[in-house]
């Protein structure tokens, strides 16, 4: 697919994600940003390696750090075929994306800090604990009330909106990585002398043959 | 000749200066040059240089955001594009109402090659209809020449430039003769599965045709047939698609390509151009209006060096504008004079007027019969390998549908390279699950989803033009543009076939929709400009009195001014404008050659 249905497609596939809009109404706001944090340009180094933190300062303290560990964890667990979200540096990612200065970020910023500390308050009120300090069934008793926002009850709404988009965040921290793409079984991006289309076990198992 | 600077250029004599740098520009200063005539190109952004700049298997992990979309790379970080978007810093333009429905957005790439080093490659050729469609239908404006004029510069331009594709023979949608055409790559699952069900609803599905290439492209046999007769020409050309590598089956288009394996005009048109030592290059230079002469012909262009902010003025013979439509039509706006005091070339009153995009609408569908297939490599061209011409020609002009003309179908789906939205919402699928549960239903709905797109003909109207702001400048202090824009019922009632065709289509694979199938086209059609086909604006025609050119693209106010980019077009196909804008540049470059040959100009 090109370029640009690629975005659409993406864009398309979850309402809480910007639009194309949105994009071009907040190139008009972006003159709003925090000191330290820079805008890349217009026309930034393509070839170059980036880390989190290598464009603009990370900001999560380690409390939140710890609730986006626990929660990424909660999220994406280690299993049998791949690591943890958190052991393949999802929450660096989920801390540059909540620091980027653009209009996006600067609103989930909003939402994932708000989150938290929704969390905490929660767990304290049901446990008397931070939600990182809770035990995994304690965490997932939190969560299965906000996990689907919406069947999710009035009064967890928010917390829902929320959660959904910490689950985007985090999966797509976590599938873009080495490991993430081998979870998937991604084969692609290498080179080939010749493109043979599927594979007939392929086919078969679609109903073509 | 090379790269120089607007100082140099001045020192030096051109038989004609070419504005822009892209698919227009690009085919314009390759045909002249290679006949012989000296060119200045002069193109508003910085230079650019696809085969050390182009980030080829870069992953996405690399990338800041994980190369995600900002206001600085709309289209995500390893887009081609740079300095350029919908918006460009201290280059505003300006909607003439608040009103959403009527708002036009206008993506511009400020840089050597322009859109071409990101397009999406789409190379479809116009039919006998699309040129004669007032005749046809009584809609829309007819263009002064037919199918048969243009055919042989399509011919030419898909041995240039290397298209896939294939001959089906369906109706409005021209074969190509053998040899023109490269091998279609193999279909995707997706693609079978949607040919297979297309079928059944009478939709046809047949191999897409895109400018990359699935083979080298064969330098003993193409050059001779494209500069015949001339010896030079055939061996710049043969040794620059020696250069050219096969297509690889990795990495997107949308990135450039380094081995110049699709088309962009940095790698394919430029190279041989520059080649030939009559190619000057100016980047950084922004056009500001065309001058004229004494005798009322174009003397030059004034341009804003853009490292310095100096205003200098570069002489030729003849001027050529492929600026990109809008552009063109800004340039001539802003060229005013006593003789000219509504621009240059506007004694029709018609320049801004009948702009035009394509009509966008899309739908989302997940396939259970797409879910977790065995793991194979579906990256293959990075575009569509197969697509849906339009297929309703017949009922459409008997009356049956509610709008006037057609559009095609571009779709897709796969296992490609995850990005942060792969999974995205995927709780419409799973109920909202986390966990494990979740780790498994990514696997399982891993390259299930499918998209489909409509790419359909907007038929021009009195309420879509553009025109000088009256206060607003760019930096250089140059007046911008204005918008107005409407869609017509024509387009709205389109956009609603669209979606009900779409949800047809994905209901009959045994899918399932995402979000709402809209019977109001208002609510699934993409905004003015979305689509980045805008063309119009200084509409060719037989006639001086409702017309800005005549049917060579020549101004019929000012001899020696050509325009060779969208502008001109009377109508807009469905067909995506690219290949079109290359086909007819060349046809106009010709005839430039032609009367130069003859001193008329």
């Amino acid at each position: 697919m090109d370029r640009r249905t690629t975005i659409k497609w993406m864009l398309a596939a979850s309402a809480s994600l910007p639009t194309l809009q949105g994009v071009a109404v907040h190139a008009a706001q972006s003159t709003g940003t925090a000191a330290v944090a820079k805008p890349y340009g217009t026309d930034p180094d393509l070839m170059k390696v980036y880390k989190a933190g290598d464009l603009w300062p990370l900001t999560l303290s380690s409390t939140q750090r710890a609730t986006a560990t626990a929660l990424s964890d909660l999220i994406i667990p280690a299993d049998a075929t791949s690591p943890s979200a958190s052991a393949v540096g999802v929450i660096d990612f989920i801390d540059e994306w909540i620091s980027a200065p653009y209009e996006v970020h600067r609103n989930d910023r909003k939402t994932i800090l708000t989150g938290f500390e929704w969390l905490d308050k929660e767990s304290s009120s049901r446990f008397s604990k931070p939600f990182a300090l809770l035990s995994t069934a304690q965490q997932r008793q939190i969560c299965d009330d906000i996990c689907y926002a919406p069947k999710a009850a009035a009064q967890f709404a928010d917390a829902a909106k929320f959660f959904a988009r910490y689950r985007d965040l985090t999966a797509g921290g976590f599938y873009t990585t080495p490991e993430g793409r081998k979870d998937l079984q991604y084969v692609g991006n290498v080179p080939l002398a010749r493109f043979d289309g599927p594979p007939a076990e392929v086919l078969k198992k679609a109903g073509l043959l | 000749m090379s790269f120089i600077t607007l100082d140099a250029a001045t020192r030096k004599s051109y038989d004609v200066i070419v504005v822009g740098s892209g698919a227009a520009g690009g085919q314009t200063a390759y045909t002249l040059t290679m006949e012989g005539a000296r060119v200045l190109m002069l193109e508003a952004g910085r230079h650019y240089d696809p085969l050390t700049e182009t980030p080829m298997f870069q992953t996405n992990d690399q990338a800041p955001l994980r190369g995600v979309s900002t206001v600085d790379k709309p289209f995500g970080f390893y887009d081609a594009t740079v300095d350029g978007g919908w918006e460009v810093p201290g280059e505003p333009y300006v909607q003439a109402t608040t009103d959403p429905a009527s708002r036009f957005t206008w993506w511009r790439a400020r840089m050597l090659g322009g859109r071409t080093n990101h397009w999406g490659r789409i190379s479809l050729r116009n039919g006998p209809y699309d040129f004669k469609g007032h005749s046809r239908d009584g809609l829309g404006f007819d263009w002064p020449f037919s199918y048969d004029e243009i055919a042989p510069y399509y011919d030419k331009v898909e041995m240039l430039v290397g298209i896939y594709g294939s001959k089906e023979g369906l109706e409005n949608t021209p074969d190509s003769p053998d040899g023109c055409l490269l091998p279609a790559p193999k279909p995707l699952v997706s693609d079978l599965l949607t040919a297979k069900y297309g079928r059944t609803l009478g939709i046809p599905v047949v191999a897409c045709h895109r400018a990359v290439l699935t083979e080298k492209l064969d330098s003993k046999r193409l050059p001779a047939k494209l500069h015949p007769g001339n010896a030079n020409a055939q061996a710049i050309l043969a040794a620059d698609m020696q250069r050219r590598a096969a297509c690889f089956f990795a990495t997107e288009c949308g990135r450039g390509c380094s081995t110049r394996s699709n088309y962009q005009s940095t790698t394919v048109h430029l190279p041989p151009a520059l080649d030939t030592g009559k190619l000057d290059i100016v980047t950084d230079a922004m056009a500001r209006e065309v001058t004229l002469d004494k005798n009322g012909r174009a003397s030059g262009v004034r341009v804003i060096d853009r490292r310095t902010g100096k205003e200098i003025h570069v002489t030729a013979r003849v001027v050529v504008l492929a600026a990109s439509a809008l552009e063109t039509v800004r340039i001539l706006l802003n060229s005013k004079s006593a003789s000219f005091p509504q621009g240059l070339a506007n004694s029709s009153g018609k320049l801004g007027k009948y702009i035009m995009d394509t009509v966008g609408a899309s739908l989302v569908g997940q396939i259970p019969r797409l879910e977790s297939l065995p793991p194979h490599n579906e990256d293959g061209v990075s575009g569509g390998h197969m697509y849906s011409p339009w297929w309703l020609y017949k009922e459409q002009l008997a009356g049956k549908l509610d709008f006037g003309r057609g559009y095609h179908i571009e779709f897709g789906g796969g296992r490609h390279m995850p990005s942060v939205f792969t999974t995205a919402g995927m709780e419409w699928l799973t109920g909202g699950s986390y966990g494990a549960k979740f780790k498994e239903d990514a696997r399982r709905y891993y390259g299930s989803t499918m998209y489909f797109s409509g790419r359909g003909e907007m038929l021009p109207n009195e309420d879509s033009f553009c025109e000088i702001d009256p206060a607003v400048k760019d930096k250089w202090g140059i007046p911008v543009l204005r918008f107005h824009w409407k869609w017509s019922s024509h387009e709205i009632n389109q956009a609603a076939h669209m979606h009900k065709t779409f949800a047809q289509l994905i209901e009959s694979m045994g899918g399932r929709v995402r979000g709402s199938v809209q019977t109001d086209g208002r609510k699934a059609i993409a905004h003015g400009g979305e689509i980045i086909h805008e063309v119009g604006g200084a509409i060719m025609g037989e006639s001086a009195r409702n017309s800005v050119t005549n049917k060579w693209c020549q101004a019929w106010d000012v001899k020696n001014l050509f325009l060779t980019d969208g502008a001109p077009f009377p109508s807009n196909a469905d067909k995506n404008p690219t290949l079109t804008i290359m086909a007819n540049a060349w046809r106009v470059a010709d005839h430039i050659l032609d009367r130069m040959r003859r001193k008329e100009l």
